[in-house]
C-alpha cells in the first residue's frame, strides 16, 4: 500500500505491506535506526516517536496509520545540533547503555510540551510508558528537570 | 501478524457496509489492544477498517444534562478537556489514568468499550455515569451493554459512534493499578445523582478489574445512601490469578471505594 508522510521535515513516500509497523517502516525502509525496538509489545517505549506532535509507540501503530502525518524521530529532534533534552540527558548522565534513550528523550519532549515545569512525580508518571533497566531513573528525572530549566530560559 | 487489507473509512455508513460485507473484518480505532492481539496472532481479521480520522466520531461537548464524547476521541483529549474536568472530574481523571502517555495518545473511548476488557477503566465510568452507548443504528443503556468478559451487546457489524454520559452531582474514580500493565487490579467509580425517585438515593458504584466483567456494586450504593458501613464485597466470579487472589481483589475494591469517596 502506498503512503506519504513528512519525516523529520522532509516529504517521503513508500509502498509497503499493510501489516508493516511504523517502527519497521522507519528503521527498514527509511534507515532511521535511532528508533529502537525493545520489547515489540508496547511495554518498553524504546520505539517512541512523535506523530503529529504526540508521542506514540511506533511498534503498536501501522505504517499506513501514519499516512499523511508528520513523523519526528530522534534523528529529527535537534534543528541545529542536539535538542535541549538531549543535552540535559548527556549532562546529567541520564543513561547507561543507551538503548532506551531515544524513547526516553522523545517521551520527555512530549511531556515538557504538555507540562513545561513538571514535578519529579509528574516526570515519573509522564515517563511511565518507558522502561530503563540500567539507571534506576534517578538521573533521567534530573535530566528532565534540567531540560525544563533550559527550555524555560530559552523561552524567556 | 498475518496479512490483511486496510481501508480508511470515509464515513460511518461506509464502514458499517464494509463490516456487513466481510464477516471477518474489524474496525480499527486507536489499535492499542487490537494491534497487539494481531501481533500475537490471537486474531487474524481479513481487513481493518480505520475509523480513527472520522471527524463525526471525535470530540467532547456538553449537551444539556449530558456530555457527549465521540467514540474515536483519544484518552489524552478526554483527560485534558477543561469543561469535562469541571463537570465530570471523575471521567477526565479516569482517562488520564489509562495505560501510559503514549497509549493515551492513541487509545479511544469506543475501542475500550467495544473490547470490554474486564480490567479496563472506561466501562466503570459508563456504568456509573448512566451512559448511553450510541451506535450507527441505536443507542444502548450501559446497564444492558456489558455482558461479561470481552462481551458486549454490539452486533458483529455494529459501530459505536459516541457515548452520552449523564452529568452527576459529583463523582470520582479510584484505581489500584497493576504495576506493569497499568490495568485496574481494582477500579471503583462512584457517582451521585439527585436522590428524587432514583435507586439507592441516586448513588451509583461501578467496579472494574475485580470480576468477570464490570458490574454495579449495589450494596455499596445502598450503604452510601444510608450512610452506613459498606459490607465486604462478595463475588463468585472474582478474578483469581497469579497477580492477586480473589479475596485480595475484593478487599482492594473496598479500599478503592473509600479512596473514591474521599475524593468526592
Amino acid at each position: 500500500m502506498k503512503l506519504n508522510l513528512t519525516l523529520n521535515g522532509t516529504a517521503r513516500s513508500a509502498d509497503v505491506p499493510e501489516r508493516t509497523l511504523l517502527a519497521d517502516l522507519l528503521r527498514d525502509t527509511f534507515g532511521m535506526t535511532g528508533t529502537h525496538v525493545g520489547c515489540d509489545t508496547s511495554q518498553c517505549g524504546c520505539c517512541t516517536v512523535h506523530v503529529d506532535g504526540m508521542a506514540v509507540k511506533s511498534c503498536t501503530m501501522l505504517a499506513v496509520q501514519a499516512d499523511g502525518c508528520s513523523v519526528t524521530t530522534i534523528e529529527g529532534l535537534g534543528a541545529d545540533g542536539l535538542h535541549p533534552v538531549q543535552v540535559a540527558f548527556s549532562q546529567c548522565h541520564g543513561l547507561q547503555c543507551g538503548f532506551c534513550t531515544p524513547g526516553m528523550v522523545m517521551a520527555s519532549v512530549d511531556l515538557l510540551r504538555r507540562n513545561p515545569q513538571p514535578t519529579p512525580a509528574e516526570i515519573a508518571e509522564g515517563l511511565a510508558g518507558n522502561l530503563c533497566r540500567c539507571t534506576g531513573y534517578v538521573n533521567i528525572i534530573r535530566a528532565v528537570q534540567q531540560a525544563s530549566e533550559i527550555l524555560q530560559k530559552e523561552a524567556s | 501478524m498475518y496479512a490483511f487489507n486496510y481501508q480508511r473509512a470515509e464515513s460511518v455508513g461506509s464502514a458499517a457496509a464494509a463490516l456487513s460485507a466481510d464477516a471477518s473484518a474489524k474496525v480499527l480505532s486507536g489499535g492499542m489492544t487490537l494491534l497487539p492481539s494481531m501481533k500475537h496472532r490471537l486474531i487474524a481479521p481479513s481487513a481493518l477498517i480505520d475509523l480513527a480520522r472520522l471527524p463525526e466520531l471525535i470530540g467532547v461537548r456538553e449537551e444539556g444534562p449530558h456530555w457527549w464524547v465521540g467514540a474515536a476521541t483519544r484518552h489524552q483529549e478526554v483527560a485534558a478537556h477543561a469543561g469535562l474536568q469541571q463537570a465530570i472530574p471523575g471521567l477526565a481523571d479516569l482517562a488520564g489514568l489509562i495505560g501510559d502517555p503514549q497509549v493515551r495518545a492513541r487509545g479511544t473511548l469506543g475501542g475500550s468499550l467495544a473490547n470490554n476488557d474486564p480490567s479496563a477503566d472506561y466501562p466503570a465510568a459508563a456504568l456509573a455515569l448512566r451512559a448511553r452507548i450510541l451506535t450507527e443504528r441505536r443507542d444502548i443503556a450501559a446497564d444492558d451493554f456489558f455482558l461479561g468478559m470481552f462481551a458486549t451487546a454490539l452486533q458483529p457489524d455494529e459501530i459505536i459512534t459516541g457515548v452520552r454520559f449523564c452529568t452527576p452531582v459529583r463523582c470520582a474514580y479510584a484505581k489500584f493499578k497493576h504495576p506493569a500493565s497499568g490495568y485496574a487490579m481494582a477500579g471503583v467509580f462512584v457517582a451521585q445523582y439527585p436522590a428524587a425517585g432514583a435507586e439507592h438515593g441516586g448513588w451509583r458504584v461501578a467496579v472494574t478489574g475485580v470480576a468477570n466483567g464490570v458490574f454495579l456494586w449495589h450494596e455499596a450504593a445502598q450503604a452510601l445512601a444510608q450512610q452506613s458501613p459498606t459490607p465486604p464485597l462478595l463475588r463468585d466470579d472474582a478474578i483469581d490469578d497469579v497477580h492477586a487472589p480473589a479475596a485480595y481483589r475484593c478487599h482492594l475494591a473496598l479500599q478503592m471505594l473509600n479512596q473514591a469517596c474521599q475524593a468526592l
